[in-house]
């Protein structure tokens, strides 16, 4: 099966889901989680079975409809998309069970737009196509649009809006993009892109530089990148948590195609067009990196100090990609750690948010909370985590990043900015979970008693928990991957060849 | 002819980023459909302009570039998604924030 | 595995000890130092090797590939701190069960404790140095959370923050400084470190390293100008004061020095940095101690100040120094304990610490005052107290390097002028504390203590005693191995006797004593010109001031750049667009080079590009007129189907139409609910910044439009027209492309409308707005909502419109036409029954017009037809057809192609509806209107 079809498994899996989902009567509820339930979890365990089928180096093509490529429409899927694929859906799987302590039910269809949501990201990471990487992300955008506004309420729907506009002007880009690529090269099939690039003559060579460019700036836009990161504060600290949980990983889309782009289709043998990229992207990375410091260092909100974190680990996977195969691959391991470790800032804002009536998610003291332990801890390890403190994954990332990349510049620039984290955090930390006042103030009019952590948030947060944990002590395996995909993605002869077959 | 065309289109995507650039959702929206319309244009254009030769077997010898023309029309419907949903969000924002100010607030 | 055992016990020992103390503070003690006895244990078969010279290296893989192993080593240096840690330790958490008040939790300062113990541990069993800098940050965190012990007080928080925040940023330079070592040295182990000297001395980069690794090392131990985040951490209850600064926390950078000292060592960089700054801490602190008023205040600064002495000797660099630094270490660290242990005792007994208010403790503790007199005796260097000895080095060293520099007095003078602050502040703390008459009003009538609170403080004592009178039997074996451990050779000559000789040390000592009782009685006017000096140069005031000034400065870049503002961020968006397409337009030749002949221009499409223009302009123009702007938008649209027609793509313009005249319906339909008219907002400033960036955005888009029209490229589409009608089953290319050759595209496509229809019904759900009483002239609306005649010319007109779009939907594999278009119109003919019955009623009369089930089948019989190519063992999506000859319709094929052309009928049916309906269902309230706008 996998051999089979396994690339479009993933894709096909939570699009099923929520066609079923969309057949459930709505009082359906505790049918409706479980199906959802099952399907993140079959989702993982898809992930799992493509890594290990990856293992030995192959590169699963799948020709949609049975159409030769470039005609039709391929699905690729290598070591690159594959250890994306697992990343989304492990934190998919988390954000999921944290959405059933209760806010999958302030709004309707959550489950089957979180299930489209999947369907959209995944999508995004294997298709081998430029029109179609262009629907999908429309799919995802689509979902998220919907997500982001679940639930209601007058700043989240500010938020949304800013965010929806944005994004649709984003679009409108992409397409004029994709049109000048189709017509300077006449084909949308990448690995057949990165054939044509070299044979271009001048006339062509000009409109596909624009087109790459203008496709530059909509994946900057949505992997965040300064200064079109001002969506993103705003609508990841005032969406729900589980949303922004999985909105970790949006922003690595954009990354994603960046990296994929500037590889395959502008890599190392696209003739004049061959680095594209490359002049742009270190100056943009360390500007995102001082911007999320500052926001940081600015943050009045747990929510918002999360939302510049994942600037800052945007930024940071950015410097990465500039490393050559060192940087990648260090970049690559430090892509899910980031991801789980601000999708755990961000859960541990919604409890907050739900345990602290009045004072909400503000960095402020208010009262002492229910089981201090647990929260204040997951908070302690996300916050050591996501500013790249020892002993976690963080830490050893960003020290194979500082080796990959030995300018002096960057060091500066990436150890400051993992101090203003640490500085913002530990006195955000210390104000919420240590200086606590006696009894919790309640709104005006306080209402019933605080709630307890619920029984579905624990484990989402465990869970992210020992995800840190275990991409920790397997450093190891997992560094000899992501050195492995690395090498693959700089070798995009060998992707050319699996997809277009022949020489 | 040719001229023409991209003439329309600079015009169309300039009307359509001026309108953007208001700050109500309403002319937002418009400001969109305009520049959706220049882009499809534009995305059409790729194929090249060919006069009297649809892309459908049997009816002319060198048919025009059909490639161009899905791309359009899969743009053009899920170009109307994007609108309704636009429009129905500054529903919202109207209902919520009692203004169609993009930014929440009246000036 | 005995190290990695030892290491780990304290931190499982940690949950163990919280999770105990439920059961009361007896069963907590216990564990506790149940915890470190096990540790202790784990080491005890070890220690035999280590004192014979021998060095156990202990392996765990972690990251071979990136040379980042738990390897872990058990020699001198090690042996020696993890005696002091745990030692020290368990004294500390004995004197901190009687410490602690009942209502604080014992449990959670003992885990705390053990924590930092266990960092500790790593940090001094280290072998590998990125494992070093793991523990080494741990500490950081550990201490920063016993710092902030008791966490409802503010000054502990920020003391506690201000620790972290500048021992956690030495860390960061110590990781690029282990880095760059790691580089020069070509591993991260010490065994290969520690042999590569020469080769990492010779380095160019050895400057810069050196500098970030002392940075780790200097804001760890509190040396000048880094000092002053530790008299801030004596907010932290006195036990922990007495672990993190007599043996632990502090002495950790002081470790580094002599862990790296034969690698780093030997060079005139690390004479002046490390000599130098130790001198300076050395001194410095020792004046600024004798004028605190609080005890631990006083403790903090010759803390300070001894640590400087021991990095001065360090930075002295000769192998005697090196010994008299590792010796001094020990004095320190047990003095020092037993120094803070006894403070915690008057502070506790007395209820305060200024020394103005306690006076003549004689006479209420004798007991306490004699254990506290020998330590302090011990910190001023008296004979017969250990401190005294390795003082005794000190100076012997001082003068023998000072003798060879150019002022050769001027290393002596140093050196014993703060000897002289020392034997002051010492003196202080006794005579003050012990004698100098009667308290003053203190909180509590002070009396001895609880008995065994004392013992710890008594242990102490006697080991000052001990190593102060017998050395040779006591301290010399263990100073020789971690003295050797530090040398990494033969250890020089030197002999621990209290009696050298008349040399000039023992005259130094002499006059630093002498000296110091003169100072001290003659404090007063010193007191006065350190009363004027005082808080003009206070670190702590800078750091806080930085820390403002930076946060305030981030807060302003950020509020700047995030405006909230979505005109801000599209101006940004489009700039960019601009910017880079620019970019990539410019170089190399022009766009428009060899053109090709083009079209000419006929009358027909020049008045329809003017009239279009003309409506385009005019919708700009006056968009603040809403209707008028929506209307010519309309007809925009129109006019652009036209054009697909002209240019042969009948499906488009088709599409075009169909979607134009839903938009429309749309957008009149929102536009009832929202503002008729817009006000004029923007500044003409703002105005002509947008104008000049649509004209730019414009042109670049015409130029960009005029080099694709006439660029010249073979692409793919041959193909398409080759295979359509032989593979593909159709006429249609178009359509043939979008079920088969591009069919994942379309389900993509239909997935977004669903996603869309589903947003937006969750989206409205109990929405309340507005409608208009009147139009835009102010003329109210017809009263009745549904005129009849219109409404029955709808319901005639229904049934032929759904014929219409089902013989387009069924040409649409060879003709213009398909599912999409069938789809829209079918959903307008239906929308026109909602628009003139009402939703009620044709809900009612249409039951199969239930939007989500037609939705959800659509996406299901989509993604069936896909699935179905797996039975034969095809790809997703792979399509088959065969044809039929149908009577009127005339010869259809009927190609799996076209079930999937059902799934986007339906989807478009189901999804338009859903999107419209919504509009139709809104519960008006008049009061929706009055509502204040909501400000942000």
């Amino acid at each position: 099966m996998i051999a089979a079809h396994g690339p479009v498994l993933p894709l096909l899996l939570p699009l099923t889901v929520a066609i079923i989902l969309l057949f459930l009567p709505r009082r359906a509820q505790g049918l409706t989680q479980g199906l959802s339930l099952s399907g993140g979890l079959l989702q993982v365990g898809l992930a799992l079975l493509l890594l290990r089928t990856l293992a030995d180096g192959t590169q699963l093509v799948y020709r949609l409809g049975d159409w030769p490529a470039p005609y039709g429409i391929v699905l690729v899927v290598d070591r690159l998309a594959a250890w994306l694929l697992l990343t989304s859906a492990l934190l998919a799987l988390c954000a999921l069970i944290y959405a059933l302590a209760g806010s999958d039910r302030q709004g309707r269809h959550f489950h089957v737009l979180f299930q489209l949501q999947m369907f959209g990201i995944s999508g995004a990471f294997v298709t081998g196509d430029l029109f179609n990487l262009f629907v999908f992300f429309e799919v995802l955008l689509m979902a998220s649009y919907s997500l982001l506004l679940h639930g209601g309420g007058g700043l989240r729907t500010l938020a949304g809006l800013h965010y929806v506009i944005l994004n649709l002007v984003g679009s409108a880009i992409f397409l004029l993009a994709a049109g000048l690529i189709y017509s300077s090269c006449g084909s949308l099939n990448f690995a057949h892109l990165a054939q044509l690039m070299p044979g271009l003559d001048d006339a062509q060579l000009a409109l596909a530089r624009t087109g790459g460019l203008l496709l530059l700036v909509v994946f900057a836009l949505k992997a965040g990148i300064m200064p079109l990161h001002l969506w993103l504060p705003a609508a990841y600290a005032e969406t729900s948590a589980p949303v922004a949980a999985l909105f970790a990983i949006m922003t690595k889309v954009g990354l994603y195609a960046i990296l994929r782009l500037s590889t395959l289709v502008f890599g190392s043998n696209a003739g004049a067009l061959a680095g594209l990229y490359q002049p742009w992207l270190l100056p943009l990375a360390l500007l995102t990196l001082v911007v999320g410091g500052a926001g940081v260092l600015a943050a009045g909100r747990l929510g918002r100090l999360a939302a510049y974190l994942i600037i800052l680990s945007v930024g940071t996977l950015l410097t990465a990609f500039t490393g050559g195969a060192a940087g990648i691959a260090a970049g690559l391991y430090y892509l899910p750690h980031s991801s789980f470790a601000t999708a755990l800032l961000f859960l541990c804002a919604g409890t907050l948010r739900r345990l602290r009536p009045a004072s909400g998610d503000q960095l402020v003291a208010d009262g002492d909370l229910p089981q201090p332990l647990l929260l204040g801890g997951a908070f302690f390890v996300a916050a050591m985590a996501s500013s790249g403190l020892p002993p976690f994954a963080g830490f050893i990332a960003k020290l194979l990043i500082l080796q990959a990349l030995p300018q002096a510049l960057v060091w500066g620039v990436v150890l400051l900015t993992a101090l203003a984290a640490v500085i913002a955090l530990a006195r955000g930390g210390s104000l919420i979970f240590l200086a606590a006042s006696g009894t919790m103030a309640l709104p005006r009019g306080g209402r019933k008693p605080v709630p307890k952590t619920s029984p579905w948030e624990l484990p989402a947060i465990g869970g992210l928990l020992l995800l840190i944990v275990f991409l920790t002590l397997a450093a190891e395996p997992a560094l000899k991957f992501t050195q492995a995909s690395a090498r693959q993605i700089l070798e995009p002869a060998q992707y050319v060849r699996a997809v277009l077959g022949g020489s | 002819m040719e001229i023409l065309i991209a003439l329309i289109i600079g015009l169309l995507s300039g009307c359509g980023v001026y309108l953007l650039l208001r700050a109500r959702t309403f002319t937002l929206v418009l400001g969109l459909t305009l520049l959706s319309y220049a882009i499809n244009l534009f995305l059409f254009a790729t194929g090249r302009l060919v006069i009297g030769q649809p892309p459908v077997i049997g009816a002319t010898s060198s048919p025009a570039d059909p490639l161009p023309q899905a791309l359009v029309l899969t743009a053009i419907v899920i170009g109307f998604a994007m609108t309704a949903f636009a429009i129905m969000l500054s529903l919202r924002a109207q209902a919520e924030l009692g203004s169609d100010q993009v930014d929440g607030e009246r000036p | 595995m005995p190290l990695l055992f030892a290491i780990l016990t304290p931190f499982c020992g940690a949950a163990l000890t919280l999770w105990v103390s439920r059961r009361g503070r007896k069963p907590t003690i216990f564990s506790a130092l149940g915890v470190c006895l096990l540790a202790a244990l784990w080491l005890a078969p070890l220690m035999s090797d280590v004192f014979a010279g021998g060095v156990k290296i202990e392996r765990l893989s972690w990251i071979p590939m990136a040379d980042i192993d738990l390897v872990l080593r058990f020699d001198g240096l090690g042996l020696l701190f993890a005696q002091l840690i745990l030692g020290i330790g368990a004294l500390v958490i004995i004197y901190a069960y009687y410490y602690l008040a009942k209502e604080d939790s014992l449990g959670r300062l003992y885990a705390l404790l053990l924590l930092f113990m266990g960092a500790m541990l790593g940090v001094v069993l280290a072998e590998n140095l990125i494992v070093l800098l793991v523990f080494w940050e741990l500490t950081s965190l550990a201490s920063f959370l016993l710092i902030a012990y008791w966490r409802r007080n503010t000054e502990a928080r920020r003391g506690a923050h201000m620790a972290l925040v500048i021992t956690g940023g030495g860390g960061l330079a110590l990781l690029a400084g282990f880095v760059l070592l790691g580089q020069a040295a070509g591993s991260f182990e010490l065994t290969t470190i520690l042999h590569r000297g020469d080769a990492i001395r010779a380095a160019e980069t050895y400057p810069l390293l050196l500098l970030l690794i002392l940075l780790g090392a200097f804001t760890k131990s509190a040396q000048f100008p880094f000092h002053f985040w530790l008299p801030h951490a004596m907010a932290a209850p006195t036990p922990v004061s007495a672990y993190l600064h007599s043996a632990t926390m502090v002495k950790a950078g002081v470790f580094l020095l002599a862990r790296l000292f034969p690698v780093l060592s030997g060079t005139l960089l690390w004479n002046w940095w490390v000599g130098g700054i130790g001198l300076i801490t050395l001194l410095l602190a020792a004046m600024i101690a004798l004028f605190k008023h609080d005890l631990k205040g006083l403790l903090a600064y010759s803390t300070i100040s001894h640590l400087g002495l021991i990095v001065a000797l360090f930075g002295i660099g000769t192998p005697l120094a090196a010994i008299a630094g590792v010796f001094h270490l020990i004095n320190h660290a047990i003095f020092k304990a037993g120094l803070f242990m006894a403070v915690g005792i008057i502070d506790h007994e007395c209820g305060t610490r200024d020394m103005r208010r306690i006076n003549g403790l004689w006479h209420a503790m004798p007991h306490t005052a004699i254990l506290a007199m020998v330590a302090a005796a011990a910190m001023a260097g008296v004979p017969l107290a250990n401190g005294f000895l390795s003082k005794e080095m000190f100076f012997a060293e001082a003068v023998s390097v000072g003798g060879q520099m150019r002022f050769s007095w001027f290393l002596p003078a140093v050196v014993t002028l703060a000897g002289i602050f020392a034997v002051a502040y010492s003196l202080r703390f006794i005579h003050d504390v012990f004698f100098n008459g009667a308290p003053i009003n203190l909180p509590k009538t002070p009396h001895e203590p609880p008995r065994f609170m004392k013992v710890p403080v008594e242990i102490l004592v006697l080991l000052c005693l001990l190593i102060g009178i017998v050395p040779q039997y006591t301290v010399e074996p263990i100073l020789a191995v971690a003295a050797g451990a530090v040398l990494q050779g033969p250890l020089p000559e030197h002999d621990l006797a209290i009696w050298h000789g008349l040399n000039p040390a023992l005259f130094m000592s002499l006059i630093a004593l002498v000296g110091g009782l003169f100072v001290y009685l003659g404090r007063q006017p010193l007191f006065a010109v350190h009363a004027r000096l005082e808080g003009r140069l206070d670190g702590r005031k800078i750091f806080v001031a930085v820390l403002d000034k930076i946060s305030t400065g981030a807060g302003r870049l950020t509020a700047f750049a995030d405006r909230g503002s979505l005109q801000h961020q599209l101006a940004l968006l489009l700039s960019a667009a601009l910017c880079l397409g620019v970019a990539g337009m410019l170089p190399g030749p022009s766009l428009l080079t060899n053109l090709p002949p083009l079209l000419r221009i006929d009358a027909v499409s020049l008045v329809m590009t003017l009239v279009l223009a003309a409506a385009a302009l005019k919708a700009t123009m006056s968009h603040r007129q809403r209707l008028t702007a929506l209307i010519l938008t309309g007809a925009v649209g129109l006019i652009l189907a036209l054009i697909f027609v002209k240019f042969s793509a009948p499906d488009l313009a088709l599409t075009q139409l169909a979607v134009e005249v839903v938009t429309l319906i749309l957008l009149l339909l929102a536009l009832y609910f929202l503002p008729q008219t817009s006000p004029r907002e923007s500044s003409p400033t703002r105005r002509l910044r947008d104008l000049l960036l649509s004209l730019l955005v414009g042109a670049g888009m015409s130029l960009l439009a005029f080099a694709v029209l006439t660029r010249r490229s073979t692409p793919i589409s041959d193909y398409f027209i080759a295979k359509s009608l032989s593979d593909g089953g159709g006429h249609n290319i178009v359509n043939v492309i979008l079920v088969d050759f591009r069919g994942f595209d379309t389900l993509g496509e239909i997935s977004v409308l669903a996603i869309a229809a589903l947003g937006i019904f969750a989206l409205m759900q109990n929405l309340k707005l507005a409608g208009l009483e009147q139009d835009a002239q102010g003329r109210a609306f017809d009263p009745d909502r549904y005129p009849l005649i219109m409404a029955t010319f709808a319901r005639l007109l229904l049934p032929l419109a759904l014929l219409v779009s089902v013989y387009i939907f069924l040409r649409g594999h060879n003709l213009p036409g398909g599912g999409f278009i069938a789809g829209l119109v079918t959903a307008i003919a239906l929308i026109l029954q909602y628009l003139t019955n009402g939703v009620v009623w044709t809900r009612q009369r249409l039951p199969a017009a239930q939007t989500h089930p037609l939705i959800a089948w659509g996406l299901l019989i989509a993604l069936l037809t896909g699935l179905g190519s797996w039975l034969f063992g095809r790809p997703f999506l792979t399509s088959t057809f065969g044809h039929w000859s149908v009577p009127l319709i005339g010869e259809i094929e009927l190609a799996s192609a076209m079930a999937f052309d059902l799934g986007v009928y339906l989807v478009v049916v189901g999804a338009t509806l859903l999107i419209l309906i919504n509009l139709g269902l809104f519960k008006t309230s008049p009061t929706a209107r009055e509502r204040k706008p909501w400000k942000s």
